[in-house]
């Protein structure tokens, strides 16, 4: 079998043995190479989801519904399952997910494990708050039935706990009513940075769902320009327009990165420019929530080197000033990221003793890999992060030294004492090392 | 076109099988699931009942395949919860360790019982309740490597050799009667049967395009289906290498 890799395909590595799991009734390894670390569907950008010493277990095949009552929305399905098996199942019957990241293809178990957040987070917090149960399978045959308001401590490791607690064997979800799978949304243009504050602070107040992209290349007085998108589930429609989902695939993986210098120069100079709706208009929830669902495998733009994501979140009172100092340093590189998304998140403490999301503002971007210089690109934007007392997130990390880690997360070592002791990931050695 | 409307599926935690039956059940088919693990089949049952509508029914029992004195009576139970039968596809097996087999008699003869044995008992039971029905459909899941022997595998090949060959025979009678007899050839399908091999060569399918195959083979009642199709000529190859050739050759 080929090595499971993480969807920046950085670091290259492969594990000792790969194990797939296709019963949630199994117990755990007893013969296997040690640490064993859960791997899902392969979603997260960098070494959380590797293991390079050890077995990785490949939850995939834990894809079956456990019960779901269509009255109040209450969802338990084993923990492979991914989000789009999951709405497949719950649109057509008026529900949605609570809480979802840009991508349908993340497992069930991996949203819970890396606690992700979606573009209402102001509004509703993140995937975890919206878990009720979930089980979990120790290495030493233990079975933990955790949630809100049972086995708490166990329940807040897990959450963000990036599969070191456990195997989480299922979930329970609690979805939330939609009246059609419609959503309606209202972009709007803003000229730079400083426009961009007042108006996601109105848009906030108003619409559960905004994030704004930015052009990151733009400098000056248009610094920090872009679209802000407000979006809110649409009511029923006298007449719903059609929707067909189409799928383009990347077939081969280009020699170099598409993404340079000049490719995006003209993206982010044309998306930019792209028609806006400031009155609003239909889109389907597909098209809205998960846009490079529609490309399979389009983490091969990025060519054979693979790419660095950099998500970070600043502190309310530090965010306006480095959110412009980052931009600045990546301007003036000119190394630009292909889409750059900012978002506020809302006030609601996480749940987990790990979960990225706190109060203040997270901004996202990705970077071909070039080696050195975009390993010191992003140790100068490190610099920034950590000034203002912000965090990296480590589902989208391959590099982060480990004291910003271990600043971002001052809870990381009351949490090792949750961790199986079977289990390790790449990730997490490399941002506890010199500390043992 | 055949109804796919209620279906038998024994063998039913197969992973080729499972995700057979999560597409018979989107499609709007009653199910009635046979297998030999409890929890597996409990989980099976779970699942497809979230999946299923109101008007669906799901339904199984646990059943040790090789107590051949049972089939008749679980058939007719299956039946009976259904309220009849449109179809039934028989897709259990296992993957023998064919080397442990060369040493050990009794192993070898117990892979023959479960992978072949068992499957034309049933054979010949459904046969005769199809052939009084006049109308439905058989299905069994076989095997490329019942095409030819291979000294990599050949009792396991013997016994879905087996199984094709009487499944032709059956198809051959059951043929006037309107019943369709389908014999299912998977190549390598990525599935914890096969989770030791090397998957990463294009001759690998997944099973849920396995079993997309699979209900078309159904509804249309081809009689003998390679899945994916592109196994036909392989196999066209494999079987027209003259056996002196064959013979010393490794495959």
């Amino acid at each position: 079998m080929r090595a499971p890799q993480s969807w920046n395909r950085l670091p290259r590595v492969a594990p000792e043995k790969v194990l797939v799991l296709s019963q949630r009734s199994c117990a755990l390894p007893s013969m296997a190479p040690r640490p064993l670390l859960p791997y899902g569907n392969g979603r997260s950008y960098g070494d959380v989801c590797l293991n390079d010493h050890g077995t990785l277990l490949v939850t995939r095949g834990l894809d079956r519904f456990i019960d779901f009552d269509p009255q109040t929305g209450l969802l338990r399905c084993e923990a492979g399952m991914t989000l789009a098996e999951v709405l497949a199942l719950v649109v057509p019957q008026g529900w949605f997910l609570p809480s979802t990241p840009g991508t349908r293809q993340v497992t069930v178990g991996g949203a819970v494990a890396n606690d992700v957040h979606g573009k209402n987070h102001h509004a509703v917090g993140s995937f975890g708050h919206h878990v009720r149960a979930l089980e979990l399978l120790r290495s030493d045959g233990e079975v933990i039935t955790c949630g809100p308001g049972r086995a708490d401590a166990w329940f807040a490791a897990t959450v963000g706990g990036l599969g070191l607690t456990g195997l989480i064997r299922w979930v329970e979800l609690q979805l939330m009513p939609i009246q059609t799978p419609w959503m309606w949304v209202e972009s709007q243009r803003f000229a730079n940075l400083e426009a961009f504050w007042p108006l996601n602070r109105r848009a906030e107040a108003r619409w559960p769902y905004t994030v704004a992209w930015i052009d990151c290349l733009a400098k000056g007085k248009a610094r920090g320009r872009g679209i802000l998108l407000a979006g809110q589930h649409a009511p029923p429609q006298a007449t719903p327009p059609s929707f067909k989902e189409g799928c383009k695939r990347v077939p081969i993986d280009p020699p170099l990165s598409l993404v340079n210098r000049l490719s995006l120069k003209v993206f982010n100079a044309l998306y930019y420019r792209q028609p806006v709706k400031p009155q609003g208009g239909l889109s389907h929830y597909v098209p809205y929530f998960y846009p490079l669902d529609a490309i399979q495998d389009w983490n091969r733009i990025y060519g054979r080197r693979g790419f660095y994501q950099y998500q970070c979140v600043l502190p309310p009172e530090a965010a306006e000033a480095a959110t412009a100092a980052l931009l600045d340093t990546v301007a003036r590189r000119g190394e630009g990221s292909f889409l750059a998304v900012l978002k506020t998140f809302g006030r609601k403490p996480s749940v987990g003793m790990l979960s990225f999301p706190r109060p203040g503002t997270t901004l996202a971007l990705d970077f071909p890999n070039r080696g050195d210089k975009t390993l010191r690109l992003l140790d100068d934007l490190d610099a920034i992060v950590c000034e203002a007392g912000g965090a990296l997130y480590p589902g989208k990390d391959a590099r982060m030294p480990a004291r910003l880690f271990q600043s971002g997360f001052p809870q990381w070592e009351a949490f090792s004492r949750f961790i199986d002791p079977a289990f390790s990931s790449r990730f997490w050695q490399r941002v506890t090392s010199g500390n043992e | 076109m055949n109804s796919l409307k209620r279906v038998v599926i024994i063998g039913a935690t197969s992973t080729i099988a499972e995700h057979t039956a999560r597409q018979l059940v989107e499609k709007g088919a009653s199910l009635y699931c046979i297998g030999r693990n409890p929890d597996k089949l409990q989980a099976l049952l779970q699942d497809l009942k979230v999946r299923a509508g109101d008007n669906q029914r799901i339904d199984g029992c646990v059943a040790d395949l090789l107590d051949v004195d049972r089939h008749d009576a679980l058939i007719e139970t299956a039946e009976q919860a259904l309220g009849g039968m449109d179809a039934v596809l028989i897709a259990h097996g296992t993957l023998p360790d064919q080397q442990a087999c060369q040493r050990d008699v009794a192993l070898m003869r117990r892979e023959v019982e479960t992978n072949a044995l068992s499957v034309i008992s049933l054979l010949t039971l459904l046969g005769n309740r199809f052939e009084q029905q006049g109308a439905g459909v058989i299905a069994a899941i076989g095997s490329v490597a019942g095409n030819r022997g291979r000294q990599s595998n050949y009792v396991y090949g013997a016994a879905k050799g087996m199984v094709a060959i009487f499944l032709q025979g059956l198809r051959n009678r059951l043929a006037a009667h309107g019943v369709d007899v389908v014999t299912l050839k998977p190549g390598f399908v990525a599935t914890p049967m096969t989770a030791d091999f090397d998957r990463s060569g294009p001759l690998w399918a997944q099973p849920q395009d396995v079993a997309r195959g699979i209900i078309k083979a159904m509804i249309h009642g081809r009689g003998e289906t390679y899945l994916p199709g592109f196994w036909r000529w392989i196999m066209l190859v494999i079987t027209h290498i003259p056996e002196p050739l064959f013979k010393r050759m490794t495959l």
